[in-house]
């Protein structure tokens, strides 16, 4: 750990924690390419973090902050080996591989696609969600276990044991740390965008208790979605991707009320939605849709686009919208979609359009039963002029849903129709 | 997706419970024992509280100036929690399986206790709004 130190300001203006969870990944890569060992690695570049976050605020951050916490993950990995080899007498040779590399390493190049290849890693097709979600927030977000298990409100021990079994999984299917080719990579983009998409989604919408966001997360799906176009800039969906993020988090602050309640679109006051935002996401979406394939994600951005260029709900493009949501639901098979297009269509043609369109979920079975569909039920029969049905379905789908501020929202439309 | 596990008896399920042979005891301490070791290695465990036995248990109400008054016997049907899991899994499907396992945890006689075990998603867990 030699090296001149210079002050931090001149190294980087990002703060230590921010910094770190910026190399991490780089890190990260670079050592399970050397040792091809993802589980250790993991635990030797948290180590390396650990004494940085100890030394550098009283040392100062080094000129080199990548090579420096590589060199020390590269010794933690050497005296990893040497004590497990110690134990079993053999592997010599790995580790004066190992102590070699750990006093030559500063000009190991960083590479782009190690980030790529562990995202990949992360959010492999083999793992459940909610463990990739996990080790993709922990090995290429850097965030720390007790942080993710705060997001997702489980005990610290619980969401360790998550991140050890889902890497345990990926050690026990063999899974190499390599770029799969062209084919498959387009398969493994779209299922760790769809990660991003869900650290996203959970942030924005779900989020438990009272709280009905929990920003660190909608911001770390951002933060994520930015670092995969960097290193895919060329890749239209990624584009659409961090687009749809942008555009829907603008609206944050105007989506909840002082208690937190739910306040509708149609509703939010819209001096409050964040311009700059916005103008960044429409950006990234009028340069990704003339470049190639359009995807879902850009169709998503697209329409939440339209959204927030309305100055008032009446200046809507609804139109614009509705054909929007057609051509999303020619392109995926998702009764969300569907559900949403209903309610374009009324908005466009009549309440009486969108209730017919409903009543084609009613045999959906992956919808049937969602709450929405009784809330988007009672929407439109309270737009059709019938307000008792309405409060019916609004109360049934307050029975249903299973977020507070949303079930609140929901008996309130039911007592406003009925009191 | 987080999912509570309320397990419930009468009140004569406690007095019959202490009448349990040291057998049937042992094993069933045992399995609880498992049971949350299980819980926790495979990174569901959120949470879990048992309960005093419910001879004490009163049910309370405010009386006119607010001070608590709190009412007579509760009769022999009265279904009392003893316990709670919380669990935090993939879908509904697999909350009943672990629910299940708890079910089938050994009761007198060596048998399967074969317990009712109430499940209910606890609100303000996740669902997909969008793709």
């Amino acid at each position: 750990m030699t090296g001149t130190r210079v002050d931090r300001e001149q190294s980087s203006d990002l703060p230590i924690g921010e910094l770190l969870r910026e190399l991490t990944p780089q890190v990260l890569g670079l050592v399970v390419r050397r040792f091809r060992d993802f589980d250790a690695a993991e635990d030797a570049v948290q180590e390396a973090s650990i004494v940085a976050v100890m030394q550098w605020p009283r040392d100062g951050v080094p000129d080199n902050p990548r090579a420096w916490l590589t060199q020390v993950a590269f010794r933690k990995m050497a005296d990893r080996i040497r004590s497990e080899s110690a134990r079993r007498r053999r592997e010599t040779e790995v580790v004066e591989e190992a102590a070699r590399v750990a006093e030559t390493s500063l000009d190991v190049a960083p590479g782009e696609d190690d980030t790529l290849v562990l995202l990949f890693m992360c959010c492999h097709p083999a793992l459940t969600p909610s463990s990739a979600i996990a080790l993709t927030l922990r090995a290429v977000g850097g965030l720390t276990t007790a942080e993710i298990a705060s997001a997702f409100l489980v005990p610290e021990a619980t969401m360790a044991q998550r991140i050890s079994r889902a890497k345990q999984t990926i050690k026990a299917s063999g899974i190499p740390f390599q770029m799969p080719n062209a084919d498959e990579r387009s398969v493994r983009l779209r299922s760790a965008l769809h990660v991003l998409y869900l650290i996203f989604n959970e942030g924005y919408t779900a989020s438990a208790g009272p709280h009905l966001r929990r920003a660190d997360l909608s911001q770390e799906g951002i933060r994520l979605a930015r670092l995969v176009l960097r290193l895919q800039p060329e890749n239209t969906e990624v584009g659409g991707l961090l687009a749809l993020m942008l555009l829907t988090d603008a609206r944050r602050r105007a989506r909840t009320g002082p208690n937190d309640e739910l306040i509708p679109l149609a509703q939010q006051n819209r001096a409050l939605w964040d311009r700059k935002q916005i103008a960044e996401g429409v950006a990234l979406l009028s340069s990704a849709l003339p470049k190639g394939s359009v995807g879902p994600y850009q169709l998503q951005a697209a329409i939440a686009a339209v959204h927030d260029e309305a100055g008032r709900p009446d200046d809507t493009d609804w139109p614009q919208i509705l054909a929007l949501y057609e051509l999303l639901k020619r392109m995926s098979d998702n009764p969300m979609v569907a559900l949403n297009h209903a309610i374009a269509a009324a908005m466009v043609h009549g309440p009486k359009e969108g209730l017919n369109l409903l009543d084609a979920l009613k045999d959906d079975r992956r919808i049937a039963e969602h709450y929405r569909i009784d809330a988007v039920r009672a929407h439109l029969l309270e737009m059709a002029g019938d307000p008792r049905e309405a409060a019916k379905y609004y109360r049934a789908a307050a029975g249903k849903t299973v977020n507070f501020p949303e079930r609140n929202y929901l008996l309130m439309q039911a007592a406003r129709l009925t009191d | 997706m987080k999912y509570i596990l309320m397990m419930h008896g009468q009140k004569g399920s406690w007095d019959e419970y202490a009448k349990w042979s040291k057998e049937d005891l042992q094993r069933n301490v045992e399995f609880m024992q498992q049971f949350s070791k299980e819980l926790h290695e495979s990174g569901v465990f959120v949470d879990t509280k048992g309960l005093a036995w419910p001879q004490e248990a009163k049910i309370v109400r405010a009386g006119n100036n607010g001070e608590p008054v709190t009412d007579g016997v509760f009769p022999e049907s009265k279904e009392f929690l003893a316990g709670y899991w919380v669990i935090d899994v993939e879908s509904a499907e697999q909350a009943y399986k672990v629910a299940a396992r708890l079910s089938a945890g050994p009761g007198a006689d060596g048998k399967p206790g074969n317990m009712p075990i109430e499940v209910r998603q606890v609100l303000g867990s996740h669902h997909d709004l969008g793709l």
